[in-house]
């Protein structure tokens, strides 16, 4: 049976892509942040990861104004790295996991949540930066990721998003589904985005270091009591684009201790940077025991 | 009954709202153009013509021709949008986010650096954070991005 070993949190800058891409991951500005990450490169070649499901969100990239779905799963072979109006990212393109993502589809949908099925999608930073901070650039002559990406893609463009309780409940439906996958694989989940930032108006800029740490011990230690935290407290809070953080409610969701019995996770690491560009950096790595 | 639009009251902010989107729809798939390669190359030779080759209002087309973001909002752009069209002068999110602060693009990255803007006085419309509308522009920069 396919299992979840562990959900990996982190926040997806383009900048940072824009940092390695160009060279600059060394320089003093960068470097602290990098620093941050060494440990969870380690950890990524030793957790060997057989799927990644990544939750991310595109940023007007696959996904105008024509269509916008709350929730999208990619079920396809093959996605390739967006042109976000700078030029494509000179990273590998994803390989998918039809498989696993079918299953997870017809499962999760079964399950009451009404899923948008994609296969076509370019992906943007929203997945590529996490993929370059916890896997490391590919070299030339294996110009590839270490394994599948299932890529699903959730509305936090378009006002209203989905709650942070209906992301949760998503997480956990999700486990059920992957679970119930006959192959044996060694899954993660991963959630992304945030943590505070503002990206517009005279407001752009805020970060907000307190809510951030606090939404970390919670994510932690109490998700289901996190998950009913209401839009308005993130944006008030951890400014407009900080609602990117009802993702890592997705990826919380589907840790084993969120059923009844389940143990707590155990925490391998933990770091928190302030800025990246406009934004303050936060990562997690949980374990299931 | 209406709708409740609790987010209305946080100061120097937009949300993208359906109202939002509705008004800024086509000015927003406009910058969407601006992925294609060749699009960016005909949108520089000429932005009046391009922008007029779209269904949008006078008021988004100057937005875009006076490089200036916060009106480009208040008109119904979304930043994810804009951006294309910023990323089509080559510019940075940050570089993008510091000049609707009316800072100067470097006096933006130090306030970053500094450990960014500080929510207090910043939650509600009325306080006296340096986000409130009293308290406008924030430095000595321009308000625009170009």
């Amino acid at each position: 049976m396919a299992r979840i070993t562990a959900s990996v949190y982190t926040s997806h800058v383009p900048a940072i892509g824009a940092a390695l891409d160009l060279g600059k991951a060394g320089e003093p500005y960068w470097e602290p942040l990098f620093k941050g990450y060494q440990r969870s490169k380690q950890w990524m070649k030793e957790a060997k990861p057989d799927v990644v499901f990544l939750v991310f969100n595109d940023h007007a990239t696959a996904f105008s104004l024509e269509m916008i779905p709350t929730f999208a799963i990619g079920t396809a072979a093959h996605y390739k790295v967006a042109d976000e109006g700078w030029g494509p990212r000179p990273v590998p393109d994803v390989q998918g996991h039809p498989a696993l993502a079918a299953h997870i589809a017809q499962s999760v949908i079964q399950q009451d949540f009404d899923l948008t099925i994609v296969n076509k999608m370019d992906v943007d930073h929203g997945l590529t930066v996490p993929l370059s901070l916890m896997c490391g650039q590919p070299p030339a002559d294996n110009f590839a990721w270490p394994c599948p990406v299932i890529p699903f893609a959730v509305n936090v463009v378009q006002y209203p998003v989905p709650s942070g309780n209906r992301c949760f409940q998503l997480g956990r439906a999700i486990r059920r589904a992957i679970e119930s996958f006959d192959e044996d694989l060694n899954v993660q989940v991963w959630g992304t985005g945030g943590m505070s930032h503002q990206l517009q108006g005279p407001r752009a800029g805020l970060i907000n270091q307190e809510f951030d740490q606090a939404f970390l011990d919670q994510l932690i230690a109490d998700p289901a009591t996190l998950a009913q935290k209401p839009h308005i407290d993130y944006v008030r809070d951890a400014g407009s684009e900080g609602i990117e953080l009802v993702m890592w409610l997705i990826a919380r969701g589907a840790m084993s201790d969120t059923e009844p019995g389940g143990k707590a996770p155990l925490v391998r690491h933990r770091f928190y940077h302030v800025p990246a560009s406009n934004t303050a950096v936060g990562h997690l790595i949980l374990e299931n025991q | 009954m209406s709708l409740d639009k609790p987010y209305l009251d946080v100061p120097g902010t937009t949300v993208f709202d359906m109202e939002q989107s509705r008004k800024g729809y086509w000015l927003n798939q406009c910058c969407m153009s601006l992925m294609k390669a060749e699009n960016r190359q005909r949108f520089l030779a000429d932005q009046r013509a391009y922008l007029d080759e779209w269904p949008m209002n006078e008021e988004q087309k100057q937005a875009i021709l006076t490089a200036d973001m916060n009106r480009a909002i208040r008109a119904g752009g979304n930043i994810y949008f804009l951006a294309k069209w910023g990323a089509t002068h080559g510019k940075s999110f940050q570089q993008m986010a510091g000049s609707m602060t009316g800072m100067t693009e470097f006096e933006y990255r130090d306030m970053m650096i500094a450990g960014g803007r500080s929510v207090e006085g910043n939650r509600v419309t009325g306080e006296d954070g340096n986000a409130q509308a009293h308290r406008q522009p924030q430095g000595s920069g321009t308000g625009k991005l170009l």
